[in-house]
């Protein structure tokens, strides 16, 4: 479709550099030592953040005894093994809490999107009833929020505490989110809705048929950030749910991990005379790790959306 | 265009009865020429002085979609926004809001003599400090540098790379860091190793805002660049052409074309962290508390829910909550104004 590409926001087109252009002529070529500094520069940065997933990651894989030799992270591969894993998924609480934040995460964003990208589009339209009193409500919530307090005190009284919903409900529609689609609906050329609508489609079938088939990058992208929101909320768990049989993953690691208290995993293989063992470096790096796939996974497939859609809407709006 | 004209018009229309006045083909402003105009009395411009019952037929489906987000605003930020009311309570659960005693301002009296909440604020405030120093040019920097790389593939390799920790919860980081630079970690084991001293970063309250700025740097400085990035892409090219022709060399173009370019990102960004000043985010501190303890890592957030969501007390946190709202309002009226005043956008406009 010819028309996808110009529903994109138009940006003014930079003159002479285009995105994948090399150096311009007239921009002399730096000197090898100043191409060799930047170079380690980049380098570095990069490693800062690769290296630590890296070591995690392998650790998470390796046999006890290698763990053992290297004497806590392991740098390089020694002998490679599954059992961490295979110890966690055999029932307990990381399982139990992996299933949670799925359900939590699939449940909440599929939530979230349909009800951002409704309103995103119902507020699309200047001059529309009721458009600057409902938009002027969306803006005020970036201003001011209610406060932790009075937070707890409506969850509570909503009966909402020790329920699953207390982790979607109150961080269902982000304001941002929608202003950020919202943008990117005002920009997509007014002839095709038009046009559309002239052929006697309404509304819904509009944003079905229409709109959303030259935004799915944006609504990618929001799907991303709302998804992360829900797999890494941590502290609403804590502050909501008082039942550990219902945490969600991160409260896990928290607890196995940062505070390295001890775990029941498996079918009390690890336990002696019924006391659990404190997990191991490589089933703690494993919880690590199966806290970080998720993102890993889904990342790479929305990376390449982000500066398109996203930030330019969120700067013009 | 001549298929439709009017005859079938939004769905939502098609049952209404005729002769209401207006067209079907309403909702647009854009839409005229096309749709045949039958009928004479089509507004041209649909607007505010459209009847109220017409605009209500008219964009009904736009309020419907509407409703879902505006009734989760409602219940889970206006409503809870009303609770504050208990700040000027004496507030008990088993009373209830309606029937709790007021007790004017004496709850904001007793917040201004408690010596832990001006900790907590101390330390919020050189929080914000020290990352406006030490965390703030970061992404600038960064952003200048991955704009300099003239290789595409290598660029996005990079920003893929470099973004990808905004998206790790920070029990995550915090775990990181802790597998690296806590008194298990990496760096100390390495050092033991050659027979230095091992240290342990994380519970050393005298290093602790090094700590969490380079945490944050660690997590969020890549993601941080985006903006500048689109910033960068908007500089007219030509001005850099003209200045390399006039003899300029690299860095002077940077400091005479690059950096002016960035200004209005980098005093809109400025704002919004100086109206943000209260804000230094609360699971880092919340997760590493208990580590380096409460006089280091206090923070307004933290000390609202340990002084009251543990005991009890609602109504001090609801306080408490309310006048950090209220001067994080005022912080970002206030940049804006002084944005507005330096001529710059700010982040809403003069109306």
């Amino acid at each position: 479709m010819t028309t996808t590409t110009s529903a994109r926001p138009a940006r003014p087109r930079r003159p002479a550099r285009a995105s994948g252009a090399g150096r311009p002529s007239w921009d002399e070529p730096p000197s090898p030592a100043g191409r060799a500094v930047k170079g380690l520069i980049l380098a570095l940065i990069a490693a800062a953040v690769v290296f630590p997933v890296y070591m995690v990651v392998l650790t998470s894989l390796s046999t006890q005894e290698t763990v053992t030799r290297a004497g806590g992270l392991v740098t390089v591969p020694g002998e490679l093994s599954l059992a961490a894993y295979q110890e966690l998924f055999a029932g307990g609480v990381v399982t139990r809490a992996v299933v949670v934040s799925l359900a939590i995460t699939t449940t909440g964003t599929a939530l979230s999107l349909v009800v951002t990208v409704l309103a995103a589009y119902g507020l699309s339209r200047p001059g529309s009833l009721f458009h600057r009193p409902l938009l002027f409500m969306v803006l005020v919530t970036f201003l001011f929020g209610p406060g932790m307090i009075p937070n707890y005190l409506l969850v509570s009284s909503l009966g909402l505490i020790d329920s699953y919903w207390s982790l979607i409900l109150p961080t269902a529609v982000s304001a941002f989110n929608l202003v950020v689609i919202r943008a990117f609906f005002m920009n997509i050329p007014g002839e095709m809705i038009d046009s559309a609508r002239v052929d006697g489609a309404g509304e819904f079938r509009i944003l079905w048929r229409i709109v959303l088939p030259v935004s799915k990058g944006v609504v990618a992208v929001i799907g991303l950030f709302y998804a992360v929101g829900y797999w890494n909320a941590f502290f609403n768990a804590v502050l909501y749910l008082n039942d550990s049989a219902k945490w969600p993953l991160q409260v896990v690691l928290r607890q196995y991990v940062l505070q390295g208290q001890s775990l029941v995993v498996g079918q009390a293989s690890d336990t002696i005379a019924g006391r659990p063992l404190p997990p191991s470096l490589a089933i703690q790096m494993s919880i690590v790790t199966i806290a970080l796939i998720p993102v890993l996974l889904i990342y790479p497939f929305v990376q390449r959306h982000f500066t398109k859609g996203v930030i330019i809407g969120a700067v013009k709006g | 265009m001549l298929r439709n004209g009017t005859g079938t018009g939004p769905a939502g229309d098609l049952t209404s009865p005729a002769g209401t006045g207006t067209s079907n083909n309403v909702g647009s402003t854009a839409e005229k020429a096309s749709g045949g105009g039958r009928k004479p009395r089509r507004s041209p411009a649909p607007g505010p002085d459209r009847p109220f019952l017409a605009r209500l037929r008219r964009d009904w489906p736009l309020l419907l979609m509407t409703l879902p987000a505006a009734g989760l605003l409602l219940v889970f930020h206006y409503v809870p926004l009303l609770g504050n009311i208990i700040a000027f309570q004496d507030y008990s659960p088993y009373v209830g809001i309606a029937d709790s005693p007021f007790v004017g301002l004496s709850n904001f009296q007793w917040l201004l003599q408690d010596q832990s909440f001006w900790d907590a604020t101390l330390n919020t405030l050189s929080i914000t400090a020290f990352q406006l120093v030490f965390y703030f040019p970061v992404p600038i920097a960064l952003a200048i540098l991955l704009d300099s790389v003239m290789w595409p593939r290598l660029r996005l390799i990079i920003q893929g790379i470099v973004y990808m920790p905004h998206f790790f919860s920070w029990v995550l980081v915090v775990t990181l860091f802790q597998q690296m630079l806590g008194g298990a970690g990496l760096v100390s084991q390495i050092l033991r190793d050659h027979g230095g001293q091992g240290f342990d970063l994380m519970t050393n309250p005298d290093t602790f805002l090094m700590l969490v700025t380079a945490q944050t740097v660690w997590k969020d400085a890549g993601w941080g660049t985006i903006i500048f990035l689109a910033a960068l892409a908007a500089i007219d090219q030509n001005l850099y052409e003209a200045a390399a022709v006039d003899g300029a060399g690299r860095w002077r173009r940077m400091w005479h074309i690059t950096l002016p370019g960035l200004r209005p990102v980098i005093i809109l960004l400025l704002i919004l962290r100086l109206g943000e000043a209260l804000n230094v985010g609360f699971e880092q501190f919340f997760l590493q508390r208990d580590a380096v303890g409460r006089e280091a890592s206090e923070v307004l957030d933290t000390f609202l829910y340990w002084r009251t969501l543990t005991t009890g007390e609602w109504s001090y946190g609801a306080a408490a909550g309310l006048v950090k709202g209220l001067v994080g309002l005022l912080l970002i009226l206030v940049a804006n104004r002084v944005a507005h005043r330096f001529g710059e956008q700010g982040i809403y406009k003069r109306s």
